[in-house]
């Protein structure tokens, strides 16, 4: 379990007021300053060795990110921070945002500085008002104790924030159409390459990273890498902030060590299981788009990438969804179904038309009326639609069906078949 | 569609808060402000956008009007029509349905009105269903206006529309006294 003093978001759940006052006395924005005298290189090379990888879902190492941005460009660099957060059951960001703005922006100013860019843009979901107003004034603070701004933190580095927010739409979370967004027009993802450190933001080089990406970076750098990656297993390395979901008792977002056991992270944080561990049916690990995992599995796997994808799941955005005995699976992922069809951005066929259908094939599998052969349908159209669209929203579709059948196709073929006789 | 063509402006708060947004963009790049200029105006319209008004934000930043358009029809906080006052937008994505959202669903069914997208008879109200609305260890919640409401059941869901209808709304975040996303033990 992690220990009190090795946790980086101490104000997680807003105990204490997010203001720069009460920022400093937890530590935050402590001389800033040396920090980014350490140079360029310093900064990148302790992220690296932090093994910090990415906290938004896909998992790419931190530091070789940022280490992909044109040193020498003569365009303007950028860093977007993507707080665009809407991945089912993930609202981690939420906290770290309304309780802990200022890790954000010191984060960003650290990061900033590292690729060489003056200018910041954070691109916040549009339903999080209240926690882009608080985010607003923190920011404000910060320019008027002359943190960020002019000579930010007296480093000699010109520095701007630019809060914006977004209007409903989580394919936004996907970097290019992030983008897109930020440029004014609908949130379609981009064809990848050129990729964002080419040509991104504007055409200019960007990088797009995560809320909690970027929120641990003050700590680390003041810590140091070898601090963070002394978490976790190799590879799987630092803290984490965990948000369980679901059938557990008590329902919670919590920072712990990377590679905790799921079922030591549900039963010691989130009051266990309703009707206890036995109780359990299935958990999905990872936010909406990643397969389901059987209570068997559940019985053993460690939360963390290698761990989960071992077991043809993910960690995604490390937002766990319990599912106890109780629930009907198949309505449980016809609802993530229904999700992925309103969310499309409708630029791919095979997403635009394949997630209604799948939704439509989910539902008549819950209704009953169903037989074995639609199920072979169904799964056939999922392995059409997964990599053969733009982004990932196509896969992020498809997957959870998949792992329903994976470990539940017997079960609900029974289901299907007590239903006909019936 | 109302024929008021080009009624629609800025007032001078508002006018001054445009300003304030492009100041954020590159002056190049106008159109990046579409976004919070198009929730500005929704703001300053009883929160809906009628042709007219997204007619005004596209010659605001001298974009073609179906470029705005798109922006409108893609995003779904921007609403062509009234919903009454408050807009109660019911979270029924998988991690609230889990949590009983289907009862907060029933609540506004009774209290609102027994059809979603419908504005209540006396004006003040309309619920929709919305899909993840990010802060499912709170589930199952809705969001009101700007606000959340969250760690509902069938009587506090209950509680808080009445609470509308009072005209004195409860303090808004979690419904069953705990703070944040903390665990209760």
């Amino acid at each position: 379990m992690l220990k009190e003093k090795d946790k980086i978001f101490t104000n997680l759940f807003g105990d204490e007021p997010f203001h720069l006052k009460n920022a400093q006395a937890r530590g935050d924005w402590d001389n800033t300053k040396e920090l980014i005298k350490k140079g360029r290189e310093w900064i990148i090379d302790e992220m690296k060795k932090s093994e910090l990888r990415g906290r938004g879902g896909a998992g790419f190492p931190t530091g070789l990110k940022w280490s992909f941005m044109p040193k020498d460009s003569k365009l303007t660099n950028y860093l977007v921070v993507n707080a665009d957060e809407s991945e089912p059951g993930t609202c981690k960001d939420r906290d770290m945002i309304r309780n802990e703005p200022h890790k954000l922006i010191e984060g960003c100013l650290l990061a900033s500085f590292a690729m060489n860019a003056h200018t910041c843009y954070i691109y916040i979901r549009g339903e999080y008002f209240n926690e882009a107003v608080v985010l607003q004034k923190a920011i404000d603070e910060a320019y008027d104790a002359g943190l960020i701004g002019k000579n930010a933190a007296k480093s000699g580095w010109d520095f701007d924030i630019f809060l914006h927010r977004g209007a409903g739409a989580y394919i936004c979370g996907e970097e290019t159409a992030l983008l897109e967004s930020l440029e004014g027009k609908k949130g379609q993802p981009r064809l990848k390459p050129p990729f964002p450190a080419n040509k991104g933001l504007y055409g200019s080089p960007t990088t797009v990273n995560n809320v909690e990406t970027i929120a641990v970076v003050p700590t680390i750098l003041r810590r140091g890498g070898e601090w963070f990656s002394s978490f976790g297993r190799p590879k799987n390395t630092g803290t984490k902030v965990f948000c369980i979901s679901g059938h557990v008792n008590n329902p919670c977002n919590i920072e712990e060590e990377m590679s905790i056991p799921l079922r030591e992270l549900v039963e010691k944080h989130a009051g266990g299981v309703t009707g206890g561990w036995d109780n359990l049916k299935a958990v999905i690990p990872g936010g909406s788009s990643v397969p389901l995992i059987p209570k068997s599995t559940c019985d053993t796997v460690l939360m963390d990438f290698d761990s989960l994808s071992a077991v043809k799941s993910g960690l995604g955005t490390a937002a766990v969804i319990v599912m106890d005995k109780s629930t009907d699976l198949v309505k449980a992922i016809s609802k993530l179904s229904h999700f992925y069809k309103h969310e499309s951005c409708g630029q791919c066929t095979p997403c635009r038309e394949g997630t209604g259908w799948m939704w439509r094939m989910m539902e008549k599998i819950g209704s009953g009326h169903a037989s074995s052969n639609d199920i072979d349908k169904l799964l056939d159209v999922t392995k059409q639609i997964e990599g053969h669209t733009i982004c990932a929203l196509g896969d992020a579709a498809a997957w959870p069906i998949q792992g329903l059948f994976r470990h539940f196709r017997d079960e609900i073929e029974e289901q299907l078949k007590k239903t006909k006789a019936a | 569609m109302s024929n008021q063509k080009n009624a629609f402006v800025f007032n001078k708060e508002n006018e001054i808060k445009a300003k304030e947004i492009l100041l954020k963009y590159p002056t190049d790049r106008r159109q990046s402000a579409i976004m919070p200029l198009l929730d500005l105006a929704q703001r300053q319209n009883e929160n809906w956008l009628s042709r007219d008004i997204v007619e005004y934000v596209a010659d605001y930043l001298e974009m073609p009007f179906i470029k705005a358009w798109e922006v409108v029809t893609f995003y779904s906080m921007y609403y062509t029509k009234y919903n009454g006052k408050y807009l109660v937008q019911v979270c029924g994505t998988t991690p609230c349905w889990l949590r009983g959202s289907d009862q907060v669903i029933k609540a506004c069914k009774e209290v609102i009105s027994p059809e979603p997208n419908t504005v209540s008879s006396d004006g003040l109200f309309s619920w929709m269903q919305v899909e993840c609305l990010g802060a499912c260890v709170n589930a199952p919640l809705v969001q009101i206006n700007d606000d959340y409401y969250e760690d509902l059941t069938y009587d506090t869901t209950k509680n808080v529309l009445q609470s509308l209808i009072d005209g004195s709304p409860l303090s808004i975040g979690s419904q069953s006294g705990r703070k944040s996303s903390k665990a209760v033990s």
